[in-house]
């Protein structure tokens, strides 16, 4: 049949010349894409290696946390120190390695929070019509209308008691920042979902999988869910990094984690009072959730450019 | 119709209205159509004439609300569709009836390949495992005369063009064995060539795996090319149904003549230098349709009797039935 060649040989000549199995699926192309970030891609490295310090941190620098040391009080950077100590002499570095695993956790389990109640109203509102829909919208409206530090703090101070009886002091904090964060990021996912869903459950595809036989729940979690999770990706990217500073101002206000349990943000809200004195304090901890914070931003740009298939580089 | 031979599919007097702020849209309103078994039959007529919807509500896929389906009944083999529930259509869907689109650029998925695809369709009806299924999906790709079918499984829409994609919503609407495929202009978005590809593709398969088509189109040269009995449609009603034969040497109905004067034929245009003929006019909203013959004020045989009540769809000879109460005398 002479009409039935191939569909585009050149494209696939010209990308693979030898083998026949090198095929470019969706997800290749996009970090071929995400790649050409430059930005991005150096932001990632640089993520990398912040999550390997903070992980394997305690392992290489085995100082505790809270040896206080009252002969190196505020001591500068040094080979001992090489963060410097704080106002007790404990040392900076390994309060950073441990605030750095509470920051980046709040950040992305509040992100995790966030994006699922995000993602379960938004998909609810976008595939049911009328009243559910506007009530719905009607929630994330209103969620996104409240002031939310003096929320935030009313709530922890209601309930932090409660929960630090059901699971420890430490643990009891981390759920609650976790659950407060997020339980206020959802409702631009939850926008961005449903909008995605209006647009996608008219698509062909969908109305083909229909009438090939898939039911309502098939049609949502296997044919329009997938399609929307590009543009939430990138939200939750941008997720993470508001987290961790909504995490840095509740400790910085002192709302956060007990004060003996070092954060980013408890570092520097401690730091704020020597910052003529011992100006590294609050540099390490400054700095660190600037880096991290931006390196997300980036991540989450890149992906923006790596998910949009309409951008073809 | 033919009493010795029950119908695969009968619609009977089918009605189904959409609710919209103007009004009530009357779609589609009292619609016979009947396919018999092995039968290509050709639903003809312009663009809101109420084919598409027809074959909607055939498989119920009218977005419920705004549309309903008002009346009549949509006999499966026997069997009432209309008052079934989805869990029960689902079943029916792709097994026994199944669709293909106009848009084969966007009826596939983009983030599966279209083996994943393919092999969905026949896993949720025929509960196949994923190898064997993805080996049935390989099968119906080379069925469908897609080359190197084994490789191609993996490869994602975008990887096709837009006929190659067709032929891949063809091999997915075929894959579970269906008895009647409905095709909705299934070439109207591809080039001519291809346009006949998929065409000669569609009766191939219907001789090869026993099945009936109906084929909604709008072109004319389509109907002559593929049909054994067609069905001209306007405003949501049936106008005039013929062997395709005898509808081409002898049209009837005022609405059918007007669409075959208005074939561009390239012969006579070098000899003649006519002007193509075109219906004047355009088809009435339909959300208060005139009373009587809907076509009465586009058509040059109209009288006030027309404007009166809906004229019945009569059987002037064996197989052919207008729906014209002047019909005698329209003869060309």
């Amino acid at each position: 049949m002479a009409g039935l060649t191939h569909a585009s040989p050149s494209v696939e000549t010209a990308l693979a010349p030898a083998s026949k199995k090198r095929r470019f699926s969706p997800g290749r192309d996009a970090i071929r894409r995400f790649l050409r970030h430059r930005l991005a891609a150096v932001s990632i490295v640089v993520l990398a290696l912040l999550a390997l310090a903070i992980v394997v941190g305690p392992w290489i620098w085995r100082v505790p946390i809270n040896e206080i040391d009252f002969t190196a009080r505020l001591a500068a950077p040094s080979w001992d120190h090489p963060f410097g100590t704080d106002d007790l002499g404990q040392d900076l570095l390994a309060r950073m390695i441990y605030g750095g695993r509470i920051s980046l956790a709040v950040g992305f389990a509040a992100m995790a929070v966030g994006l699922f109640v995000g993602v379960v109203i938004g998909a609810i509102a976008g595939n049911s019509k009328g009243p559910v829909d506007a009530a719905l919208m009607w929630l994330t409206d209103l969620f996104l209308s409240l002031p939310q530090l003096p929320l935030l703090l009313l709530v922890i101070y209601l309930f932090r008691d409660l929960l630090k009886g059901l699971v420890g002091p430490e643990g009891g904090t981390f759920v609650l920042i976790v659950l407060v964060i997020g339980g206020f990021r959802w409702m631009p996912v939850a926008r961005l979902v449903r909008a995605q869903f209006l647009s996608l459950r008219e698509k062909e595809f969908v109305e083909a999988a229909r009438a090939l036989g898939a039911s309502n729940f098939r049609l949502v979690a296997r044919h329009i869910l997938p399609n929307a999770l590009g543009p939430v990706i990138v939200a939750g990217t941008i997720d993470v990094a508001a987290a961790i500073i909504a995490e840095s101002t509740l400790s910085f206000l002192g709302l956060g984690f007990p004060p003996d349990i070092p954060t980013w943000g408890r570092l520097l809200f401690d730091a704020k009072d020597y910052l003529d004195i011992a100006p590294h304090w609050a540099l390490f901890a400054g700095g660190a959730i600037f880096l991290t914070v931006i390196a997300i931003n980036f991540i989450g740009d890149g992906l923006r450019d790596a998910l949009d298939p309409r951008k073809v580089m | 119709m033919d009493a010795r031979v029950a119908p695969l599919l009968e619609i009977k007097g089918l009605k189904t209205y959409f609710n919209t702020d103007e009004g009530q849209v009357q779609a589609v309103d009292g619609v016979d159509i009947s396919i018999g078994s092995g039968e290509t039959l050709c639903v003809v007529g312009e663009s809101g004439s109420g084919k598409t919807v027809t074959a909607m509500s055939v498989l119920k896929l009218i977005a419920m609300p705004p549309g309903r389906i008002a009346g009549g009944q949509i006999l499966w083999r026997g069997r009432d569709l209309v008052p079934l529930g989805s869990s029960e259509m689902n079943k029916i869907r792709a097994s026994e009836i199944a669709i293909v689109f106009q848009e084969p650029m966007t009826s596939l998925n983009p983030v599966y390949t279209v083996g994943d695809q393919i092999a969905e369709v026949i896993r949720l009806h025929q509960g196949l495992s994923k190898k064997a299924a993805m080996d049935r999906a390989a099968e119906m790709l080379a069925l469908v005369q897609i080359p190197n079918p084994k490789a191609r499984v993996n490869d994602y829409p975008h990887h096709f063009s837009g006929g190659m994609r067709q032929r891949v919503m063809i091999a997915m609407a075929l894959s579970c064995n269906p008895k009647l495929l409905i095709a909705d202009e299934p070439t109207t978005a591809l080039d001519v060539t291809i346009q006949a590809q998929i065409l000669d593709l569609l009766l191939d398969m219907k001789e090869r795996l026993g099945m009936s088509i109906m084929l909604i189109t709008h072109a004319m040269g389509v109907v002559a090319e593929v049909a054994q009995r067609v069905v001209v449609m306007y405003a949501g009603r049936v106008a005039e149904e013929a062997p395709v034969d005898r509808l081409f040497a002898n049209p009837r109905h005022p609405y059918t003549q007007g669409l075959i004067r208005s074939i561009p034929r390239i012969d006579l245009a070098a000899v003649k230098k006519s002007r193509l003929e075109s219906i004047p006019g355009s088809v009435p909203k339909l959300v208060n349709p005139p009373e009587g013959c809907r076509f009465a004020s586009r058509c040059r045989f109209a009288i006030p009797d027309c404007r009166i009540a809906q004229p019945p769809l009569r059987e002037i000879e064996p197989g052919h039935k207008v729906a014209c109460i002047r019909a005698e005398e329209t003869l060309l």
